[in-house]
């Protein structure tokens, strides 16, 4: 992102890396092929058929979008609807993600659309039915997306109050635009909270609802998976996944921006997962004797392993390494256990929209295309690709602002050039939105104080 | 999210009183208690709202011991819905039947040929959308593109979808073909028993072609009566079975076979619909929108009991 030569090199991430151009590459492939498939249609660019008229971009893009976008709504509880001001630091990251994320999901779900052009009827009340699970589903994610957009409205309004300076005549619109944003952000702090309410609401209605969904293909999904508490499973893993996918990035973002990772919080964080996951476990073995089903566990199938290791993995290893405190306080074991958690969830939604979907009649098959996969992967590197370039241009971490406050004070001009025409004038007003913003000499922000306190 | 920290200053202000803390309590628990009670309630009445049925809706008998597989009903079939249909004398081409087929996005209905198991004798098998009574395409399409004629169709209106094909995730018979190959304006492609000539009073145009008169079409009443009254006649000639009288909440096409219907690739369905565990899932949850209401309460409850207390 920065051309600009700054002489302090190494002390502030780049946009482009090596990785990055690999991440780049293979998102522009997935763009070039979406654009295929909008031209040339369905056919032309997957493998579905009349067996499988769900596949990955279904169970990958809106499935697993969903439930790791989870992180989201999590972490908000804890610390904003619950008080607790250690884990400020992770919230935006994590709203970050799941705003990304569910950006994502709309957009996969319009690919996967073969008549996308006609989506906007969700929208009008005559084309409306209620019975209809994916109505609900998607209302609320529609819905959710907008919330999580006026949620992510302070981090803009932060980012440029003060430093609106806009390029040759539009200049003029400078000092509006700046008041504008000063009384978005004034008038938001105001009514947050109802947003957060609202928020985790919304998605504790459509993480259930998405499990609801494979819950009218019947037969058809092997019974160890198809439960009519499919939305209670569905909405505890999205609950159990939450706070690893907030460790996962968290780790992979201090490690690739080369800042420290926010260890007491990550470890205090991890403690809450083995609970939930417990529970998960509980109503699972519950769901499976009071269905009288618990038997199939036990028939040698490759689908009872299949079953098991999904639990093994996504439940019983994470709960043990996330419930020792020892392994916990370990940063490499943090990751292993977030990892298996998200990987657990991954398979769950695979298998229940996927893998142990069996169209019994057809007895059909599905290998996902090429353009399939060229499609889910590409939208992976750009949500990669997005979240990068948002968190070095907002003030989204914590530990990279602090950072960036200490590069600032060093360089001779101390006024961060970025998204500001060259050569203009001296800023006409530079009082940031937050007192605390402003770079310190010293760098050394307590990391509870504002503006990271939600 | 741009809230201020909580100073000391302001959480003392703030903090409620301990009066305040049970009001808040009781309203929260309360409230959540009356969502998980509507919530069993509406799982419990189970039935939910199926679609408005005509007393006399019609329906299709298919008695497979007289189909002899000349697949005039699949040219009459692609004839009458404007599919690619050739000549009458490309039917008669048995090669077909080597492979099991499937309704397609061109060809609503397929006869198929079972392999006799033990007689070594063949049954021929006409598949098509069964017209269910309780449609779960109909349930799960969300924007009312599947609909359930109170007639009997189950139909497809093309000017309503958005193309999810989740229509095709919930039908219990995998029936529904899709028009993959379009490039912007696919469609779902089905049998609508012929809704428009039936109308019109005329009879589906594979029923009017049947020449050994295998497909009766009447009011689906009329129709178990006969299928009942040919079983107790012929109990020799006929499994004690009529497929589509209770499978999946019964549905419009019937049909009678000397063999069991395991045997001849029906599935083996129960008496429910799936839309029924969807739909009092769904509005069980959403009845009266106690539940979600209830969480919003316990939610803000929580953010004003936890205020003072800003435990790190």
């Amino acid at each position: 992102m920065r051309t600009d030569a700054h002489t302090s090199a190494g002390a502030e991430p780049r946009f482009i890396t090596p990785g990055m151009k690999v991440v780049l590459a293979i998102a522009l492939l997935g763009w070039v092929v979406w654009g295929y498939r909008m031209a040339f249609g369905l056919g032309a660019t997957t493998n579905l058929s009349n067996a499988y008229p769900w596949g990955i971009w279904i169970a990958v893009d809106v499935a697993c979008g969903v439930a790791l976008a989870a992180g989201g709504f999590t972490t908000a509880f804890l610390a904003h609807l619950l008080h607790r001001e250690r884990y400020h630091a992770l919230v935006r990251p994590a709203l970050l993600t799941a705003m990304i994320g569910y950006t994502f999901v709309a957009l996969g779900v319009m690919t996967d659309l073969g008549r996308f052009w006609a989506m906007w009827h969700v929208m009008l009340p005559p084309f409306w039915q209620p019975n209809s699970v994916l109505f609900e589903v998607a209302v609320c994610v529609m819905c959710y997306l907008t919330v999580l957009y006026i949620e992510f409205v302070p981090v803009v309004c932060e980012r440029f109050a003060g430093k609106v300076r806009l390029p040759g005549r539009l200049g003029v619109l400078d000092r509006p635009i700046d008041r504008l944003l000063r009384m978005l952000d004034s008038s938001l702090d105001r009514v947050i909270t109802v947003f957060v309410v609202l928020g985790i609401l919304l998605s504790c209605m459509h993480q259930s609802s998405l499990g609801t969904l494979m819950v009218i293909s019947a037969d058809k999904l092997h019974p160890l998976w198809q439960t009519p508490l499919l939305p209670l499973m569905f909405l505890l893993t999205a609950f159990g996944v939450g706070y690893p996918m907030v460790i996962f990035e968290s780790l992979i973002a201090s490690r690739s921006l080369g800042l420290e990772p926010e260890r007491g919080p990550l470890s205090s964080l991890a403690r809450f997962t083995p609970i939930i996951l417990c529970v998960y476990l509980g109503v699972k073995g519950f769901d499976l004797v009071h269905r009288g089903v618990i038997g199939l566990l036990l028939d040698g199938s490759f689908k009872s392993f299949w079953f098991l290791f999904e639990l093994a993995i996504g439940a019983i290893l994470p709960i043990i390494i996330f419930a020792t405190p020892r392994l916990r306080r370990s940063m490499g074991w943090l990751f292993a256990g977030a990892t298996m958690v998200i990987l657990g969830v991954v398979l769950n939604r695979l298998n229940v929209f996927l893998i142990c979907y069996t169209p019994l009649e057809s007895g059909a098959g599905y290998t996902p295309s090429f353009g399939e996969f060229a499609v889910t992967f590409g939208f992976v590197a750009t949500i990669v690709a997005l979240y990068r370039f948002v968190v070095l241009n907002f003030p989204v971490i914590e530990g990279l602002e602090q950072q960036k406050a200490q590069t600032a004070s060093s360089r001779p001009t101390g006024v961060d050039g970025r998204f500001s025409a060259p050569r203009r004038p001296a800023p006409r007003h530079v009082e940031p939105l937050h007192p605390a913003a402003r770079p310190s000499p010293t760098g050394a922000a307590s990391p509870c104080e504002p503006p990271y306190a939600c | 999210m741009n809230v201020p920290a909580p100073s000391s200053a302001c959480a003392s202000q703030a903090s409620p009183s301990r009066r305040d803390f049970f009001k808040l309590a009781a309203v929260a628990l309360g409230s959540a208690a009356t969502a998980a009670t509507a919530a069993t309630a509406g799982a419990a009445s189970g039935k939910g709202r199926g679609p408005r049925l005509e007393e006399d809706r019609c329906g299709v008998l298919v008695d497979l011991t007289l189909c002899v597989g000349c697949r005039r009903c699949e040219w009459a079939c692609n004839r009458a819905n404007d599919n690619p249909h050739g000549s009458l004398r490309d039917y008669d081409d048995q090669s077909v039947f080597e492979q099991a087929r499937r309704p397609g996005p061109r060809q609503f209905t397929v006869v198929n040929r079972a392999r006799g198991r033990e007689d070594g004798k063949s049954v021929h098998v006409k598949i098509q959308c069964n017209h269910c009574e309780r449609p779960a395409c109909v349930s799960a399409c969300l924007v009312g593109a599947m609909r359930k004629d109170p007639r009997g169709p189950v139909f497809y209106d093309a000017s309503r979808c958005i193309g999810c094909r989740y229509c095709m995730v919930a039908c219990p018979f995998e029936r529904l073909a899709y028009e993959f190959d379009e490039k912007l304006t696919p469609r779902v492609r089905k049998c609508d028993m012929c809704r428009e000539r039936t109308r019109l009073g005329r009879r589906p145009a594979c029923v009017e072609m049947c020449p050994v008169e295998a497909l009766t079409f009447g009011r689906r009443q009329r129709l178990l009566e006969l299928a009942h009254d040919r079983i107790r006649r012929h109990p020799d000639r006929y499994v004690d079975h009529v497929y589509g009288e209770s499978e999946v909440g019964g549905t419009s096409w019937l049909y009678l076979s000397s063999r069991p219907f395991d045997q001849l690739g029906f599935k083996t369905l129960g008496p429910k619909s799936p839309a029924e565990t969807t739909e009092a899932i769904q509005h069980g949850i959403f009845a009266g929108f106690a539940a979600p209401l209830g969480l919003a309460a316990v939610l803000t409850a929580f953010h004003h009991l936890t205020r003072g207390s800003a435990k790190p």
